[in-house]
């Protein structure tokens, strides 16, 4: 088993501003972990993980590949949430580039099909749509999981983008919720831009509290 | 100073036979426990490592992104910057791998500007370890902890603070 990342520099103080791990973030972790030997045999370069919060999701992919092998990029709207990413990577050994930036808008075109593993624990909590862009402006913790129409106004903008993202061996990893309309992401994703999703068989769904 | 004698570590052993590897220090009272690790558990390398900054392997995939800037928008300019150099793990083969990802012209010109002439002005045909060995210096070793970037063609200004790039855009700038 490969441990959760060091969290214990995060306070309580800290989780007022960014989403603090919970259950979403552990299947990820699940999904990575069950995943480890083929991510590590793909020999992946980049990893990037969007709206990396608190870090966790990326150092625990460092725990997987090592600190040499890959590197580790991170965006985040919010300030606070880099900062702590920065912070994580630190205390897990873990050499994570926080970049403070909207889904992937200053990398996308120096990325195009560079992306071995792209991650994604989006805001998927539907909400008013006014929510989730005033949750977006103001780039605070209600950003983690404000998501707008069916939970999904921000996980649309990134899906559009994954297909020229993904390099010939890459792989998107996305948190879902059942209000996201797991089988219309997949029907999409197929039909548009040719990427077949599959359900990770162990996969719960769940919603954060707030 | 609390000595822990080969016994006690015995006896603590089993209660940790499912942890990893960690160091407890009780700084206030100068107690060290140490745990150890199961077999295949890597160690951990003692000290506090310094955090991550912005390297010029990142910063070779910035590009700006604000309203109607598509064309000259990379690579973004060094203004104000402060460097730190730390040495880090010489991985021959995620350099060799990355070359083909790298602008090595834009690469070149930023490690000029941050005073670093190791690289040849053009990518030499044959990669031999001791090219890989420079590149590896200035993508991973050089790091910029403050200071900003600057769109050659729109002159937009990106802010590094602690390490960390500012990318973000203002409502009416986001194209």
């Amino acid at each position: 088993m490969i441990p959760t990342p060091d969290l214990s520099h995060l306070r309580s103080e800290d989780y007022k501003h960014i989403y603090e791990p919970a259950e979403d973030t552990f299947i990820l972790l699940d999904a990575l972990e069950e995943d480890a030997e083929e991510l590590r045999r793909s020999k992946p370069l980049v990893c990037l993980e969007v709206g990396s919060g608190s870090g966790c999701v990326s150092a625990f992919a460092g725990a997987i590949l090592g600190p040499s092998t890959t590197l580790y990029l991170t965006t985040d709207i919010n300030p606070y949430a880099c900062r702590s990413t920065k912070a994580t990577g630190s205390q897990n050994r873990v050499p994570i580039e926080p970049i403070c930036a909207s889904l992937t808008n200053p990398i996308r075109t120096r990325l195009r099909h560079a992306v071995d593993i792209l991650l994604f624990n989006p805001p998927y909590v539907p909400t008013e749509t006014e929510e989730a862009d005033e949750a977006q402006h103001e780039a605070n913790i209600a950003g983690a999981w404000a998501g707008g129409q069916d939970g999904m106004e921000v996980t649309g903008v990134l899906l559009g983008q994954v297909e020229s993202l993904l390099s010939e061996k890459g792989r998107f990893y996305l948190v879902a919720v059942k209000q996201n309309d797991i089988k219309d992401i997949c029907d999409k994703m197929l039909h548009q831009h040719g990427l077949k999703g599959e359900v990770c068989p162990f996969v719960h769904l769940c919603v954060p509290n707030h | 100073m609390l000595q822990l004698t080969i016994s006690h570590l015995t006896e603590i052993l089993p209660i940790v036979k499912n942890s990893f590897f960690r160091v407890l220090q009780a700084c206030s009272h100068n107690l060290c426990l140490l745990l150890f690790p199961q077999l295949n558990t890597p160690p951990l390398r003692h000290g506090r490592i310094p955090p991550a900054m912005v390297r010029l392997i990142t910063h070779n995939l910035l590009a700006c992104h604000a309203k109607g800037c598509t064309t000259n928008n990379f690579p973004l300019q060094f203004q104000d910057v402060s460097i730190e150099l730390r040495e880090t793990e010489f991985n021959a083969d995620f350099i060799r791998g990355f070359l083909p990802r790298i602008e090595y012209a834009a690469l070149v010109s930023a490690a000029r500007q941050l005073g670093d002439t190791s690289l040849p002005a053009e990518q030499p045909e044959m990669v031999d370890d001791e090219f890989l060995q420079k590149l590896h210096h200035v993508l991973l070793e050089i790091h910029v902890e403050e200071g900003a970037m600057v769109c050659p063609n729109c002159k937009h200004v990106f802010p590094i603070s602690n390490g960390i790039p500012n990318m973000l855009l203002a409502e009416h700038e986001i194209g």
